[in-house]
């Protein structure tokens, strides 16, 4: 009698193995992708073959090597002033991403505190620190960066609290409703059974189960971040020239982006790969930091 | 004669909502002796989960106060400690087991890490010894491989492995009171019972006495030494299992005791107790239970019978008795 094959089994492991190894290639390629970034970001004297800010009128407008008049002596091309387009990414890197990892600190931090506390501890605290969030969320940011930069100047520091001052409402609002569900479960009321002070349970208890969603918005802020530098460039609050960030190269190639798109193509793609590399890898962590997923 | 525990006098567990205040708990009194089992009986909304979690004092606050009583345990008063001094109580002294072992567990640590925070907690042990606490607490629940377990995450496991799991957090402090909330309910018949037989084991072992709130008669024959059956946010009867179930004197404990099948029944519509247990914002006067009784009188309607010891150990709220 021959047996009824219900299960091909050798599928079955070989689809498992397929999927361990796509597992690890979302891991590779955003890791490496975000390493060759920082490093370029670290090492920019070096590998940059012009300083960021040398400017040389007779090569203006340069097109990458690739096309026509290009040469080798521009890799990327140069802009309208004739800086060297590469060199100006390189430089780029150092400033886009520690203002985005500044700023994520900084809000992911406040963000995440007022957000449990004000879910865990609720009552009046919980609406006093919601109103605060609801003004913040309220506000215009581009107005407020505006008149930072009006008082204290432009310049690093300036970009990074003009983002953070408004940045953690949105935190604090996410975190607030996992908090709340949180302080709810039943593990929370085992950890009051057990003797637990609130605050080891909102550091204990809670905390570890939010960091979900928390690694989520902040994979998905490291471009929000990035753009928001971009448009407060663009309005003269934000890096000022000649230092290069992407986000002011970009809107610098705005004006001939018909003529020399280059000039704001190669930030773009920049901003654009590690915005990608970013979410990629969040989620890469997010199955990882699952212990339900852990096993498959 | 054993030594007394756990005292409640009078105890006032009410909650303060927008629609009124909720009479859970109305004044209730009982003792749990050590190394017994003091099983609470009821329909569920009695207000039996409300006096587990008032003695821990654990009601949720603003809208759950306790407004009047006492709980004394080993001569302290409970309702007088402040919330640090309480708060060493928790887990060490008193603990409790609720009713879902499927979400009582925290889902990102192991068994091990949850187990070891109640004893790093309470003991202050360094890491060897934390370990070997944990271990202990998981042979205690006859948990089989501890070494293997602590490993594992909630999820690892079946539903009776995590109430087990649960029951050696609860055991890992060496409490001297443990309040069981329905700790069988989640489980199917043939865990219950090992569960049942398990807890009576542990309780050979450790001598702590347990105070088992179900709705289950069949578990209260198995498991406790003492009843109370609950009704409304009062107490109706208090006796001991053997006695309750030869000779109940109340009229609700008997109705209860009628609407459980026996073996060997004859056939035919199971009892049922008509209409429906009165809205604790909104108390009839008398008797609680007198809208519902099939034996009431005139007097049940207009006052509350008072508590009245009718042999050593029986108290029974009733008009009927005497």
């Amino acid at each position: 009698m021959a047996t009824t094959k219900i299960v091909d089994w050798d599928k079955l492991e070989g689809r498992a193995r397929s999927r361990r190894i796509f597992f690890q290639w979302t891991f590779i390629v955003p890791v490496a992708v975000l390493l060759i970034v920082v490093i370029m970001a670290i090492f920019a004297p070096l590998l940059a073959p012009y300083p960021y800010d040398q400017i040389n009128m007779t090569d203006r407008f340069m097109p990458p090597f690739f096309m026509e008049e290009g040469s080798t002596s521009h890799i990327l091309g140069t802009d309208n002033m004739g800086r060297d387009i590469m060199s100006r990414a390189i430089y780029g890197a150092q400033i886009s991403l520690s203002v985005a990892a500044m700023v994520i600190a900084i809000t992911a931090s406040i963000g995440t505190a007022l957000g449990i506390v004000s879910g865990y501890v609720g009552g009046r605290t919980d609406a006093f620190l919601m109103r605060v969030t609801d003004i913040s969320l309220a506000f215009p940011a581009i107005l407020i960066a505006l008149l930072l930069a009006a008082s204290i100047g432009p310049g690093y520091w300036t970009v990074v609290i003009a983002i953070s001052i408004l940045g953690w409402a949105p935190y604090a609002r996410l975190i607030r409703g996992e908090a709340l569900k949180l302080r709810e479960a039943d593990f929370v009321a085992q950890a009051r059974i057990i003797g637990a002070s609130p605050i080891r349970i909102m550091l204990k208890h809670i905390f570890p189960n939010i960091m979900n969603p928390l690694i989520i918005m902040v994979t998905l802020s490291v471009g929000m971040v990035i753009l928001t530098e971009a448009i407060l460039s663009y309005l003269g609050a934000g890096i000022p020239p000649p230092a290069a960030s992407w986000g002011n190269m970009v809107n610098d190639g705005r004006t001939y982006i018909d003529t020399a798109w280059w000039i704001s193509f190669f930030p773009g793609i920049a901003i654009g790969l590690v915005v990608l590399a970013g979410n990629f890898l969040g989620d890469w962590l997010r199955d990882k930091l699952d212990p339900r997923l852990r096993q498959i | 004669m054993s030594k007394v525990l756990l005292q409640v006098e009078d105890l006032r567990s009410f909650f303060f909502t927008r629609k009124g205040v909720v009479k859970a708990v109305d004044g209730i009194s009982f003792h749990v002796n050590e190394g017994e089992t003091f099983g609470i009986v009821g329909e569920s909304g009695c207000g039996k989960t409300v006096t587990g979690l008032s003695i821990l004092r654990l009601l949720p606050e603003p809208a759950g106060q306790i407004v009047g009583g006492k709980i004394i345990l080993d001569g302290t008063n409970l309702l007088e400690l402040d919330k640090k001094e309480m708060r060493t109580y928790r887990g060490r002294v008193i603990s409790m087991i609720l009713q879902d072992p499927m979400t009582s567990l925290n889902p990102v640590f192991t068994i091990g890490n949850q187990i070891a925070e109640t004893v790093r907690l309470h003991q202050g042990l360094r890491d060897e010894k934390v370990d070997e606490e944990v271990i202990s607490a998981l042979r205690l629940l006859d948990i089989p491989s501890p070494e293997v377990i602590m490993g594992n995450y909630p999820f690892q496991l079946s539903g009776g492995m995590r109430q087990r799991v649960v029951g050696a957090i609860a055991m890992s402090c060496h409490p001297r009171l443990l309040i069981a909330d329905e700790p069988t309910t989640a489980l199917d018949a043939t865990i219950q019972a090992q569960y049942i037989a398990l807890f009576k084991d542990v309780q050979k072992k450790t001598n702590v006495s347990i105070i088992f709130i179900t709705h289950d008669f069949g578990v209260v024959a198995n498991m406790c030494h003492r009843v109370a059956v609950m009704y409304a946010g009062k107490i109706l009867e208090t006796a001991t299992t053997r006695e309750i179930f030869k000779e109940p004197k109340h009229p609700y404990t008997s109705a209860l005791m009628e609407s459980v099948p026996h073996l060997g029944q004859k056939s035919g519509r199971l009892y049922s107790i008509k209409g429906q247990p009165p809205s604790l914002r909104d108390l009839p006067p008398g008797c609680r239970f007198f809208p519902r009784c099939p034996v009431a009188e005139d007097i049940c309607r207009q006052e509350e019978p008072s508590e009245i010891e009718i042999s050593e150990g029986h108290f029974v709220s009733c008009w009927r008795v005497k």
